[in-house]
């Protein structure tokens, strides 16, 4: 049974400035789930990248049953019996999903060898308790069904080896934990299991083994038994860790936004937020649950006034801001740091000095009539990267060079100095290391004590718990939940996630938080 | 698997160094390949070359035709460049020089009698409200349909130049004419004056106070960092409040009204009438001029001077029984090579031996 | 003249006037479904009337003609495909510069042969019994070689893109290349064959000019068909039969305006030659305002792929 399928040795990976794998050294055996974690930027996505033939090693050998394996393309990898579940799923929306299981393969499921095709794969499904719709289009499916497609098409072909990158970054933890039973079903079928992940509570759920990437270099390998938080934070970090913070629970202040039964449609012309309702006061922060999907970036957008309000009401103050155009949103206060840094909140090709105005620079203090004042620009640039200790090697460089953390930190060294009342923020640790996290989080519990209302949501449970002072939850375009934290379950939330409602829900609940 | 290959690396941030070689190494390989070219359809490459430089450039006459050229040529590439930075593909810029000529010949021809402190001006105002309103209605769908700007301004240069043709065919034919598509000649008052003892006028003026107005409002001015921001990130830029609607309407406005000055200074300041074929297309390599300049306005100066001389210098070399297309054939090279060679900006060229070691390129 | 005697001729010369757009149009069609945009149809097709018509005076044979009007065609949507596949150029920016050098070579190659008749151009040959169904007989079956190689086209290209699997993946190509790159489908040798391929039919379509249409070479002889035909591409929403459609409507637009003139109708002979350009406004205004912009463009279209983007 416990035979070593895949071993790869003293693999090096380079990048433009980035050595991303450093002389790796991993065992990989049938039948066995193993968990591969590391923060952001530790190269676990880049080694199985190399794994699966996406990119192709600078050094270092691959072996599969113990015959070396050179890789030129996924292809190679994926006749070698390595499959590889993507973060971003590779599928083709607008196609079915038998014609995405068979995309790229001799048999086709035109004709009639396509309906044997099609029950074959349909057994194939049974075999692993992965239930799916073959003639569903792709686009219409939910996160988690697609991703079942995505491992029926690995499993399809034949993988002995199953890559899974950060499965459960876009599932509700119902959704998680099936996904974890159908791995164990995999792994006894014979099947290797290799999870990439930072989750440590992943790892203590399903692994058998763990291997632990820092900055590019393995740095330990447990066993099951061997698998506590602590270390492998220690090991994650390099240093030990708590990730708690020190925090007041909110004082209540005055509600300074409300929402009041307000529907929107998204971008396919669909209802995604349904009389939705829900409350902010200031100086507290109300974090928002829910699966990626449920109405969440619309949400923020009809707040930030960059989406219709088909009917309802977004009062600030009092005052009815639905549907004004963004600039007078932001004039009144309002700052939004949205999910996509670099594509919308910050400007790619732009500097950091270009960008840290970008909202502000029509004010008097940046700009005249007619032209802008380079010097003033200049010096809030200086002053605002020092304050907020972003790392910017130069103030002329395009921003896209920054890593992660710091286009992050940039964003809100933005939005905070403008000294907003409200501030939206959606998933703002997403793909950011644990110190970069941290120090995020600190920012918004500063903003909170400048009582600043901020709307904070997340899919990370741990991220609410930690920062949240009361927590809703947001499923299929309303507000299925609001409870103060001290009162929120960890099941509880996620049940809410998946739409089940419970006993204590409380929905449009316009009470003020408990003293 | 000894073989090294060659690996087309990304590099953290633009070299500044290709920024200028490769332009210059483009002109040079596409003088090279032209005349590959050439001594394969059996002329005589340097022959050639020499009679086109000595012709534009090598004498005086040459080169004062050459600024001729490059008065209209820079005009309309910088109305090209203006909508380029917001990434709206104006490829109208022919039609807009029609129009605009169109609407600055009205004036003259109305009202002759005018005197040159109202005729002039007026032709200048005229000339760029039309192009600019020619731009505008194709503006009008982009901005609120996302209709795509490049062929509709391409359809309406085909429009434009008809249009043009059936006015002087038409009813503005000059009687006096002999039946050709002209239009009666202008009065003095609607000339721009000659300088330098040629036919160089004063467009000229136009073309230089406008390059240095556009780099002063590309760099300094809130409205171009607006432009700026809105031509590298559409969403950034409605997220950051800026009306992108208003800002595509203005900008197409703007680049078609610079390029009706081109039309208005050609007729106005070389022809003298209206007529059928007043731009051996211009407007589209104005498109080729703003993209090799990367759309900065001094740039575009020096560019255009350059492709000017291509043009007389093919007009000579016709001499040698080379058709003028050769000059078309040119700047179609030059611009391919720019294109090529813009990878290098942003990727490094790089040796990859078998076992990893690497070579710079 | 009788309504079926002003008719039926129209639409037989509306067929004509549409084939070398329906040519261009569905070259230009497998180029973006494999998510690349390229804008020098109008050169290409120029390349394609000019060679071909060289090649077919040279040799007294059209066919060999029409081969050469391929192989040129094709070669400088090869020059596209490196530029912007290879060495991830602007695809709009290439495209137009290959128009540009596709129009003024053109003119250079052809100087020559300016006013020389084509001793044997492509002539109507009427397909036997087909020819004589009343009304579709003249105008669809009474027509030369290369229509009639147009209307299978169509059909194996219909039948390709929805009922094969080479098809299902050129259009996964231009949808996600991302996904077809990680099943191991080499994606940018896929790209490079549709981009030549659609280069090819370019080239055939001014072939159809310069030996069947016209026949003769005038330098600038496509008078902007080529671009009639990037716009057709996207109101016919990347259908082969909606091409063929629209390409056919363009044609009857252009033979009804020279019609027009005959009959003696007081318009100016110029507001008819406008007719196509501002009919191909129209239509696109109004195809894409009704659909909001959300086409069925291929969702990759014009962004180049890059692997180790990271």
């Amino acid at each position: 049974m416990n035979q070593v399928i895949v071993q790869l040795q003293g693999i090096v990976k380079k990048f433009p400035g980035v050595l991303a794998n450093d002389h790796v050294d991993l065992d990989i055996y049938a039948g066995e789930i193993h968990a591969i974690l590391g923060e952001n930027g530790s190269g676990k996505s880049t080694l199985m990248s190399v794994l699966a033939g996406l990119y192709k090693p600078d050094e270092g050998k691959i072996l599969v049953n113990g015959v070396e394996k050179k890789f030129r393309s996924p292809r190679d990898a994926i006749d070698s019996g390595i499959g590889m579940v993507h973060q971003h799923f590779k599928l083709v929306e607008p196609f079915t999903v038998a014609e995405n299981i068979t995309l790229g393969e001799k048999q086709t499921i035109f004709g009639l060898s396509g309906k044997k095709l099609k029950a074959s794969i349909n057994e194939l499904g049974k075999k692993y308790g992965l239930e799916i719709n073959l003639n569903a289009k792709v686009w219409q499916l939910s996160v988690g069904e697609k991703q079942r497609v995505e491992i029926v098409r690995m499993l399809y072909r034949g993988s002995q080896v199953l890559i899974l990158d950060e499965p459960t970054a876009v599932l509700t933890p119902q959704e998680a934990a099936e996904l974890f039973r159908n791995l164990h079903r995999m792994a006894s079928a014979g099947c290797a299991v290799v999870l990439i992940t930072h989750k440590l509570n992943e790892v203590k759920a399903v692994a058998d083994r763990v291997t632990v990437l820092r900055q590019g270099k393995l740095v330990g390998v447990l066993q099951k038994d061997q698998i506590n938080p602590k270390e492998m934070v220690r090991l994650m970090v390099g240093r030990p860790v708590t990730m708690q913070y020190d925090r007041e629970l909110a004082v209540a202040g005055e509600v300074l936004l409300e929402l009041d039964k307000v529907n929107a449609f998204n971008d396919m012309g669909l209802p995604c937020l349904r009389d939705l309702s829900l409350t902010v006061r200031e100086g507290e922060i109300l974090g928002l649950a829910g699966v990626s999907g449920n109405g969440q970036r619309e949400l923020a957008e009809v707040i930030a006034g960059l989406r219709r309000v088909e009917s309802g009401k977004i009062l600030l103050n009092d005052r009815n801001i639905s549907n004004l155009s963004p600039c007078e949103i932001i004039d009144l206060g309002v700052a939004y740091v949205p999910e996509d840094r670099l594509g919308m909140g910050l400007v790619p090709e732009l500097n950091a000095m270009e960008n840290l105005i970008l909202k502000s620079y029509r004010q008097p203090e940046f700009s005249g009539r007619w032209f802008l004042k380079p010097q003033a620009i200049k010096q809030n640039a200086e002053a605002l990267i020092s304050q907020y200790q972003v790392n910017v090697t130069s103030l002329t460089q395009p921003v896209k060079v920054l890593s992660g953390g710091n286009l992050q930190k940039l964003l809100l060294a933005r939005e905070i100095s403008s000294s907003p009342k409200l501030m939206v923020v959606i998933y703002p640790a997403r793909g950011l290391d644990i110190g970069a996290t941290e120090a995020v989080h600190k920012l918004l519990l500063k903003l909170k004590i400048r009582k600043t209302a901020i709307l904070l949501i997340s899919e990370d449970l741990d991220e609410l718990f930690r920062l949240a002072d009361r927590i809703g939850v947001v499923y299929s375009g309303q507000l299925t939940g609001d409870f103060p934290v001290e009162q929120a379950d960890l099941e509880e939330v996620g049940l809410l996630m998946t739409g089940a409602h419970s006993a204590r829900e409380r929905v449009n609940d316009n009470e003020p938080a408990h003293t | 698997m000894n073989r090294p290959t060659l690996k087309l690396e990304k590099r953290l941030a633009p070299s500044p160094v290709m920024v200028f070689i490769i332009p210059l190494i483009s002109v040079l390989l596409a003088l090279l390949l032209g005349g590959i070219f050439l001594s394969l359809t059996g002329q005589n490459p340097l022959a050639v070359y020499a009679i086109m430089f000595t012709d534009s450039l090598g004498s005086k006459y040459g080169f004062t035709e050459t600024i001729v050229k490059a008065i209209p040529l820079s005009l309309t590439a910088l109305g090209v460049a203006v909508a380029f930075k917001m990434k709206l593909w104006n490829i109208g810029a022919e039609g807009q020089l029609y129009m605009g000529a169109m609407g600055a010949s009205w004036l003259p021809l109305t009202y002759p009698a005018l005197p040159v402190y109202l005729m002039i001006p007026g032709m200048v105002v005229l000339g760029m409200i039309a192009g600019g309103l020619w731009a505008f209605l194709t503006a009008i769908p982009r901005a609120i349909w996302k209709v795509n700007e490049i062929i509709t301004t391409l359809m309406l240069n085909y429009v434009a130049i008809l249009w043009v043709d059936f006015l002087v065919f038409g009813p503005w034919r000059d009687p006096l004419g002999s039946n050709f598509p002209i239009t009666a000649p202008f009065p003095e008052a609607a000339r721009l004056p000659e300088m330098f003892n040629s036919r160089i006028h004063a467009g000229l003026f136009f073309a230089l106070a406008l390059a240095v107005i556009l780099t002063i409002v590309f760099k300094y001015s809130r409205w171009g960092y607006s432009i700026n921001v809105i031509g590298s990130s559409e969403r950034a830029a409605s997220y950051a409040g800026m009306n992108i609607k208003r800002n595509i309407l203005w900008v197409m406005f703007l680049s078609g009204a610079i390029s009706g000055l081109a039309g208005m200074a050609e007729v106005s300041g070389i022809i003298g009438r209206l007529q059928h074929g007043i731009s051996p297309g211009y407007g589209y390599t104005a498109i080729i001029v703003a993209w090799l300049s990367k759309l900065n306005p001094l740039a575009i100066l020096i560019v255009s001077v350059l492709f000017g001389a291509l043009q007389v210098g093919g007009y000579a070399a016709q001499v040698e029984g080379v058709p003028a297309a050769v000059a078309t054939m040119l700047q179609g090279m030059i611009l391919f090579f720019v294109l090529g060679g813009e990878v290098l900006t942003n990727y490094r060229v790089v040796l990859v031996r078998q076992k990893g070691e690497e070579l710079r390129k | 003249m009788s309504i079926q005697e002003f008719l039926i001729p129209l639409l037989a010369a509306a067929v004509i006037a549409g084939t070398p757009i329906l040519y261009a149009a569905l070259g230009e069609l497998i180029t973006e479904r494999a998510g690349i945009i390229n804008l020098g149809v109008e050169g290409m097709m120029l390349m394609g009337a000019v060679s071909g018509f060289m090649a077919a005076v040279s040799t007294s044979n059209p066919w060999i003609g029409l081969l050469a009007a391929m192989l040129a065609g094709g070669s400088l949507a090869f020059v596209h495909a490196f530029l912007t596949i290879t060495l991830r150029a602007n695809q709009v920016v290439t495209g137009l510069a290959l128009t540009i050098f596709g129009t003024g070579f053109s003119g250079y190659l052809g100087k020559a042969y300016i006013g020389i008749p084509v001793s044997k151009p492509f002539t109507a040959t009427p397909l036997g019994p087909l020819a004589d169904i009343p009304f579709i007989g003249p105008v669809f079956f009474q027509q030369d070689v290369l229509v009639y190689i147009s209307y299978v086209l169509v059909i194996v290209i219909w039948y390709f893109l929805y009922h094969t699997r080479t098809g299902l993946n050129l259009r996964a190509l231009g949808e996600n290349p991302a996904a077809m790159d990680a099943l191991g489908i080499n994606v940018f040798r896929l790209r490079y064959i549709y981009v030549v391929i659609g280069g090819m039919l370019g080239g055939v379509g001014g072939a159809y000019l310069s030996l069947a249409y016209a026949p003769s070479w005038l330098e600038n002889m496509t008078a902007g068909r080529g671009w009639i035909a990037v716009a057709l591409v996207i109101f016919a929403l990347w259908n082969p039969w909606r091409a063929l459609m629209g390409a056919y409507l363009f044609g009857g637009i252009d033979a009804l305006g020279f019609r027009l003139q005959v009959l003696g109708v007081q318009v100016s002979p110029f507001f008819l030659k406008m007719l196509p350009y501002l009919f191909t406004v129209l239509i696109l205004v109004v195809v894409v305002a009704r659909r909001k912009g959300r086409l069925a463009t291929p969702g990759a279209l014009g962004l180049p792929y890059d692997r180790e983007e990271r």
